[in-house]
């Protein structure tokens, strides 16, 4: 059994600070090259076949932005 | 595995919780007050106590707290949160009541109030942000600068001769007999983060025993002033303030 997992980003409210990147085991996430409205380097799934659902990046977030979905299959 | 398979409402493991508003905070990117505001939001939301929970925000970064919590707030004057807090839970025994701060308010000019407070023995929960520097007003030099630290105020580093010793203010209120509850956390990794929420949870609970204070005090970072990039500052917060300010519970209720 293994799990899957993938986020729903709230590109908008993202300001970019990339504390989450750091804590992702599989390296899933990483910060964008485009911006949002407020300019800010949004973050955006690189390795979405790579996700676990751990919620790490999540649970650090200071703007709540993340949202994660996990599924066994 | 689709996307469309997995986003399902039974495969949900975190979203934000509804307790916090939709306003776009405005701390700065990477700032520690947005994960403690959602810890917080998250135990009034496990706990069912949105309707029950009476909020006061100090001076400071954390000033317009109350835009992003949706509960009862009160703002206090400037580190006068804990006899705004006695006030409150006095007339409103059933009320789960907490004081959310910053080291320039709670252990600089908020000093006398936060002793006494604790010292009553008042049935609240204090949330203690403690970032080493006054952020709000330009990244002053706060009671609990680090010695060598670089502030505006202090440029070439906090000596002992011109600026005296680092306040550990929550050493000093876990002496007091008023307290029931005194615990420091962090929120720099999603462990430390998981662990505060259960310290933030306990010292929730412990309004309903009404033995005293519950005091949690959270190390946190301030990127912007300490002049670094957001996992950098978190990187310098373990190498620098955990030394001189450990993690862990200094006074845990008797069983």
């Amino acid at each position: 059994m293994a799990f899957q997992g993938t986020l729903v980003i709230d590109t908008e409210k993202c300001k970019g600070c990339g504390v989450c990147v750091e804590t992702c085991p599989n390296k899933v996430i990483a910060l964008s090259k485009k911006v949002n409205k407020k300019g800010y380097n949004y973050l955006e799934m690189v390795k979405e076949e790579a996700c676990i659902g751990c919620a790490n990046c999540a649970v650090i977030c200071p703007d709540g932005v993340i949202e994660v979905y996990r599924a066994k299959y | 595995m689709t996307r469309e398979e997995i986003i399902k409402p039974e495969n949900l493991v975190y979203r934000r919780t509804p307790v916090l508003t939709d306003n776009i905070m405005h701390y700065c990117p990477g700032c520690g007050h947005g994960t403690i505001h959602r810890l917080i939001a998250e135990v009034i939301e496990e706990m069912g106590i949105q309707d029950k929970t009476i909020g006061i925000s100090p001076v400071g970064c954390s000033v317009l707290a109350y835009n992003y919590f949706d509960v009862d707030f009160v703002e206090a004057a400037h580190g006068r949160a804990p006899a705004c807090g006695t006030a409150i839970k006095r007339l409103n025994p059933d009320k789960y009541v907490f004081t959310y701060q910053g080291d320039g308010d709670l252990a600089a000019i908020g000093t006398a109030e936060t002793i006494h407070a604790c010292n009553r023995g008042e049935n609240i929960t204090m949330i203690f942000v403690n970032n080493a520097i006054y952020g709000m007003t330009g990244g002053q030099m706060a009671p609990t600068t680090l010695l060598g630290m670089k502030t505006a105020t202090c440029p070439y580093g906090r000596t002992v001769e011109a600026n005296g010793y680092p306040l550990k203010i929550t050493e000093l209120i876990a002496q007091l007999p008023g307290t029931y509850y005194v615990t420091r956390q962090a929120v720099f990794t999603p462990a430390h983060v998981r662990k505060c929420k259960k310290a933030i949870r306990q010292a929730f609970e412990n309004q309903n025993l009404k033995k005293g204070v519950s005091f949690v005090e959270v190390v946190s970072n301030c990127n912007s002033n300490w002049k670094m990039t957001a996992t950098k500052a978190n990187q310098w917060l373990e190498e620098n303030m955990l030394p001189f300010y450990p993690l862990g519970d200094l006074k845990t209720p008797e069983k």
